[in-house]
């Protein structure tokens, strides 16, 4: 009987209402890290099943997008990229910026896409949004590498590019824009859950946002031609990680310390509160989904 | 020595009714309002039951309220009740997938939920990677999935399609394949839905029999919630009753479904008080005249009403039963040419033979038709009587639970004779 008495005190595990304040088990996403890989081969290998072109599809978007762009931004509106091809220039940006947009829209239906699975099984939620973003990692290491080869080939062609030694904190930069586009996710996938309207904001929130990310234009331009909407661009913490990536890959542009520091303290307090309100709502989503 | 691995303290689950959609911001503004002032959630308190056949005064119900259980190792313990008792609610806060308004549920062992077969199965990839897939989001690891793989693809019966993307399975394929994984599931706890009703008639007693190998051979703890009250008795060593999200029984398998049995009764009229008129001639009083709570099909089933006829004629009675809404066979005075001669008050009774019924739902009829005339029908009492026959199988000493087709199911004589033959000559 005393063994028995002794057992009554150690639970595994309870189920309660509400999860506490702040509560991330690593332990029980480390127990699930099979699933979090099999989730990162999934999204990975459904894409290009049946199709003819495969993983190049990756590569179709980004190219376009670019060769768009260099129409439209360089040879029409006539913005200068220095001694960049303003080709490369747009590739880069866009291969960074399409990192941060195709994590956000992955994560941010995880509740509304994933409600048939949610509701009939129970595994650590936020796996599904980790492997958003790890799987748009593997996107993003195809897309950079096509970067790499347009890179090789002008410089070949004679085009004036040179490197420096912030080239190595690169990967540092794609992790910020990763935990960005993550926390942000999580933040809005949660509420998405009850106010569905963030859907469709999140659509043409994203168009918007590209704008005043310097995406297609070096930040210094905006301050010069618009003084008075400059700061706009210089608040967003995203037009500092696009801007910072230039700088390591073509060495154009500017490094701002201050901004950088800046763009770290949102992603992380972005990152914090959406996996707060994440945890808050897993429990108990699927009654208002 | 007992050990309880599971034990849940005051349970209670409430669910807003209607569109959830306008009111939804002013009612979370509310509550934030109501709990930074330290006070009481303002939309706890008007819950109503959850009786889904009652209009009710507010928009939030309780799916569950005060659920307290304890499960020992080893025990298998079935959940029963109607549709919105609040079982499945019960499973979904069991398996962690939403969470109770009050109350906790302590566990000493993992916890494996199968509410669904093939959750998560993604129809692009193939069977074996679906393997894989599936059995991780189920809470194995990619090494136990591994060492059980073989064993898995036997089960389910699929090599041959095993390298084949699941879209180009059919359903039954697709639903083995689900079971096979789940069957190989390795948790203390094993919470299982109503996954049993699907496949073949091959698979089924596949499934019931991993299911009982589960639960007895390897001593582990399964909650079981079903429809089907012979897999229940089968498998369960204990059962909780709920109605309306409250438990109403807590113990006995037999005394659980006899339990379940009364109070499903709810469509249930054994004895009819009402008074039909018909032309010069009234049925009062019908009703079944056995006096049980439960209706077997072990049992001789009396039939009982009163007619009443003014005038000076004679009348015959026909009852037509009805086993779920097709009819089964019609009971007639006509055979044995015995007329009521009226005036007067006559008590009609029929008797129904056991194993005659085929345990279903029943409705009876009753048609008054004039004798004297051109046989007219003077009186006809739409679903006089509605009862539940219940299969009393295992009194027969008989396995086989999943009930025949047809509408009667007579005990008939089968003879079996074994052939002598001389294979020398």
């Amino acid at each position: 009987m005393n063994n028995y008495a002794d057992k009554t005190n150690e639970w595994l595990f309870e189920i309660t209402p509400k999860n506490r304040f702040f509560a991330l088990n690593f332990k029980e996403i480390w127990q699930y890290r099979d699933l979090l890989f099999l989730f990162v081969k999934r999204d990975i290998i459904t894409v290009y099943k049946q199709t003819v072109l495969g993983p190049l599809w990756y590569l179709i978007q980004p190219l376009f997008t670019s060769i768009t762009f260099t129409i439209i931004f360089n040879n029409v509106a006539g913005i200068k990229t220095g001694s960049i091809p303003p080709f490369l220039f747009n590739l880069g940006s866009i291969m960074v910026w399409n990192y941060f947009t195709s994590c956000l829209t992955g994560t941010s239906d995880t509740f509304k896409s994933n409600a048939a699975i949610f509701g009939k099984v129970y595994f650590p939620r936020i796996i599904t949004p980790l492997s958003i973003v790890i799987s748009n990692l593997i996107k993003f290491g195809i897309q950079f590498g096509i970067f790499v080869i347009f890179y090789i080939f002008y410089f070949f062609n004679g085009a004036k590019l040179t490197l420096n030694g912030s080239l190595f904190f690169f990967p540092v930069l794609i992790v910020i824009m990763g935990v960005l586009g993550l926390g942000l996710g999580m933040l809005i996938s949660s509420m998405v859950t009850k106010y569905r309207d963030l859907n469709n904001l999140v659509g043409f929130g994203i168009q918007l946002l590209m704008y005043v990310s310097a995406v297609m234009y070096p930040m210094e331009l905006i301050k010069e031609k618009l003084p008075k909407f400059g700061w706009i661009v210089q608040y967003n913490p995203l037009a500092y990680v696009i801007e910072t990536s230039r700088y390591m890959l073509l060495d154009i542009g500017s490094i701002s310390i201050l901004g950088l520091i800046y763009t770290i303290v949102v992603t992380l307090v972005v990152f914090f509160v959406g996996l707060l309100v994440f945890n808050r709502t897993e429990k108990s989503f699927i009654d208002t989904v | 020595m007992r050990e309880i691995i599971l034990k849940a303290e005051n349970i209670s689950k409430q669910y807003r009714l209607g569109q959830v959609g306008t009111g939804t911001l002013s009612h979370d503004l509310n509550r934030w309002w109501h709990r930074i002032r330290g006070k009481e959630d303002p939309y706890l308190r008007i819950g109503d039951t959850n009786d889904r056949s009652k209009k009710g005064n507010s928009d939030y119900v309780w799916a569950l309220q005060d659920i307290n259980f304890e499960i020992e190792k080893g025990e298998v313990l079935g959940i029963i009740g109607k549709n919105g008792a609040g079982k499945s609610t019960l499973l979904k806060i069991l398996s962690k997938v939403t969470a109770p308004t009050t109350g906790s549920i302590k566990s000493r062992g993992r916890i494996a939920s199968l509410l669904e077969v093939g959750t998560g199965f993604n129809g692009e990839m193939t069977g074996r990677e679906n393997i894989f897939l599936n059995g991780a989001i189920l809470g194995m690891t990619k090494k136990e999935i591994n060492s059980k793989l073989d064993e898995i693809i036997e089960f389910s019966g699929c090599e041959r399609y095993i390298d084949t993307p699941v879209k180009r399975y059919s359903s039954g394929m697709t639903v083995r394949l689900a079971f096979a994984v789940a069957a190989f599931l390795d948790p203390e706890i094993l919470v299982v839905d109503e996954v049993l009703a699907v496949g073949d008639a091959e698979f089924q007693k596949k499934a019931i029999g991993k299911m009982q190998d589960i639960s007895r051979g390897e001593g582990r703890t399964v909650l079981f919630v079903s429809h089907n009250m012979a897999a229940v008795k089968n498998l369960c060593t204990r059962g909780v009753v709920l109605d309306n999200g409250r438990i109403v029984f807590n113990g006995d398998i037999d005394e659980a479904i006899s339990t379940y049995l009364i109070n499903e009764k709810s469509d249930e009229i054994l004895i009819n008080p009402n008074t039909y008129h018909g032309e010069n001639c009234m049925i009062l009083n019908t009703r079944i005249v056995n006096e049980v709570d439960l209706i077997t099909n072990a049992m001789d089933l009396i039939l009982g009403t009163t007619f009443v006829g003014s005038i000076n004629k004679s009348y015959s009675i026909t009852i037509p039963v009805f086993r779920e809404s097709t009819l089964s066979f019609v009971a007639t005075s006509f055979y044995k040419d015995e007329k009521i001669n009226c005036p007067g008050e006559y008590y009609i009774e029929c008797i129904i033979p056991k194993y005659l019924l085929n345990p279903g739902f029943h409705t009876i009829d009753i048609s008054i038709v004039d004798e004297t005339g051109n046989f007219e029908q003077l009186l006809y009492v739409k679903e006089a009587l509605s009862f539940n026959v219940i299969d009393d199988n295992f009194r027969r000493g008989n396995k086989y639970n999943k009930g025949w087709g047809g509408a009667v199911s007579p005990v008939l004589e089968i003879n079996l004779r074994k052939n002598k033959i001389n294979h020398d000559k």
